[in-house]
């Protein structure tokens, strides 16, 4: 295998494809990108180059800081007098950092972004004043160089909203942003020649691409059936060998593991607590049991005080509905429950169920602020929190399964049309 | 003071409000689908379906039309953080 590639020992762009290069940039001593992941070997930037007998396209630019890297290779190729078209395949600022200085060099080129992306590019261009022109584009628009076409694929959510796939039909080349991108850093550039980056691989998508599992699938369906010799993402290796795996990967990463062990028509339950004296945890058993009555919903209950926080949002991604149960101490739940409700930016909870429940002494603060903190993440709470004062009756535990029910009658739409209410009966 | 009824379909639940009430005030205390991230109609999360009643809200602003076009809004797409409630209407999350 060549291991002749080494694009950290000069700053000439790389030709990869017929007139398609690599102009990017590698970032070896960064150990922690955008605070949320570590990058135990650095990153890389990936900008590319399309030439066409009509011109040149750039697809992504840098990191502001890599600017200068970036710059001498595209201009160790083309003259910016050549550049026709500026394509941005998302404008998170690392790669968009060259952007303003890329068009004050080439005030030729026109800007293409996808329609999502209009109100960013201001927000970004603004320290450099207005004067821009752009144009937005989606699924099946073309732009020509010529002899060469690149179309674009709507793929928003991965991972930004404004997220576009560009792909160049004469070579086969998707251009896919982040997507099958990784923190990897690598000067041999291409997947057959760079060291073991599966781990990296895997650890971006699971922290990248896992919140939008749904949008995954659906832009999935618009790259499957292309022809795709080579994949560019804007970080880690071009995947120019065996490219088709990646996207296979993709497919199993984004499918519910969840439905393989239950039915397709069982919903999922999750109830969660922590309990001081036990009298929040008898809450927990009698909600379950009231759930439980419920055809239909599959019910779990878990003690936080046993379990540790991985495989708990593990089970979160795939519910339904969660519940969560805490005392109140001091005037706040109990914090196992707030480092679980704070992990949860790797799972897409938009539109779950939610509930909370627990026994107080004095003032019982907590359930409301599990219910707000839910609502924050865009979780439904249907049901008014349940809160009892120290140890539950029987007839307070005949409300705990009646909650219990009603949240399980939620999920599955048996729960019974109600009057008209008034704004003011609304707590 | 007047009153008007909306009605979150995905819930199936009316609810009585005093005439100018955003819809935001009512959906997440009743508990309905719609769900918010800026809440101040800028982020383009809790754009709603206006199934019936569509004349019954207040007119989009220009700001509110801006961020409809830029998130693809459909027809009667609106933004539940901002539109107000004027009279009888329906609607459901998109």
């Amino acid at each position: 295998m060549s291991n002749e590639i080494d694009v950290s020992s000069h700053r000439d762009a790389v030709e990869f494809a017929d007139g398609v290069y690599w102009i990017g940039a590698l970032d070896p001593t960064l150990r922690t990108f955008d605070i949320i992941l570590s990058t135990a070997n650095g990153t890389s930037y990936n900008s590319y180059l399309v030439k066409g007998q009509d011109g040149v396209a750039i697809i992504d630019t840098v990191k502001e800081n890599f600017s200068e890297e970036f710059f001498a290779r595209l201009e160790s190729e083309v003259d910016y007098k050549e550049i026709k078209a500026i394509i941005l395949n998302h404008l998170e600022p690392d790669h968009t950092g060259a952007l303003p200085e890329l068009m004050r060099r080439a005030p030729e080129a026109k800007l293409y972004i996808s329609q999502r992306a209009t109100s960013m590019l201001k927000a970004l261009l603004k320290p450099t004043g207005d004067g821009f022109e752009y144009t937005t584009v989606t699924t099946d628009d073309r732009i020509s160089l010529g002899d060469r076409t690149l179309r674009f694929l709507h793929t928003p959510f991965l991972h930004w909203p404004d997220t576009q796939c560009t792909y160049l039909e004469e070579e086969g080349v998707l251009f896919s942003g982040d997507v099958f991108g990784c923190h990897y850093c690598d000067k041999r550039l291409f997947n057959d020649l760079v060291g073991d980056f599966r781990f990296s691989f895997d650890y971006y998508y699971a922290h990248i691409m896992r919140p939008f599992k749904k949008h995954v699938m659906d832009a999935l369906k618009l790259i499957e059936p292309l022809k795709i010799k080579q994949i560019a993402p804007t970080h880690g290796p071009i995947l120019r060998e065996r490219p088709r795996r990646y996207v296979t990967h993709y497919r199993e990463l984004s499918t519910s593991s969840l439905s393989r062990e239950i039915g397709v028509a069982e919903q999922s339950l999750v109830i969660f607590y922590m309990s001081s004296y036990g009298n929040t945890a008898r809450m927990a058993e009698e909600i379950n049991e009231g759930a439980n009555a419920i055809g239909g919903v599959r019910v779990s209950l878990y003690d936080l005080e046993g379990g540790e926080t991985g495989p708990f949002v593990d089970l979160i991604e795939e519910a339904d509905a969660l519940l969560f149960g805490s005392p109140t101490i001091n005037g706040d739940a109990v914090k196992p429950v707030w480092d679980l409700l704070s992990s949860l930016a790797v799972v897409n909870l938009k539109g779950k169920l939610g509930g909370a429940f627990g026994s107080y002494g004095w003032s019982g603060e907590a359930v409301a602020m599990i219910e707000d903190r839910m609502r924050g993440l865009k979780m439904r709470i249907p049901q008014q929190g349940l809160r009892i004062k120290l140890i539950p009756t029987e007839e307070e535990l005949e409300e705990c399964r009646a909650f219990g029910t009603a949240i399980a009658e939620e999920m599955v739409g048996k729960k019974q049309q109600k009057a008209v209410i008034d704004m003011a009966d609304l707590a | 003071m007047a009153k008007a009824k909306i009605t979150f379909q995905d819930i199936e639940q009316t609810v009585n409000v005093p005439a100018g009430t955003r819809v935001i005030e009512v959906s997440e205390k009743i508990g309905a689908g719609i769900i918010y991230g800026c809440r101040e109609g800028d982020c383009g999360t809790c754009m709603m379906h206006v199934e019936e009643g569509w004349n019954n809200l207040t007119e989009p602003s220009v700001l509110e039309e801006k961020v409809l076009k830029e998130n693809m809004a459909g027809r009667h797409d609106r933004l539940a953080c901002q539109a107000q409630i004027l009279g009888d209407c329906s609607v459901k999350p998109t």
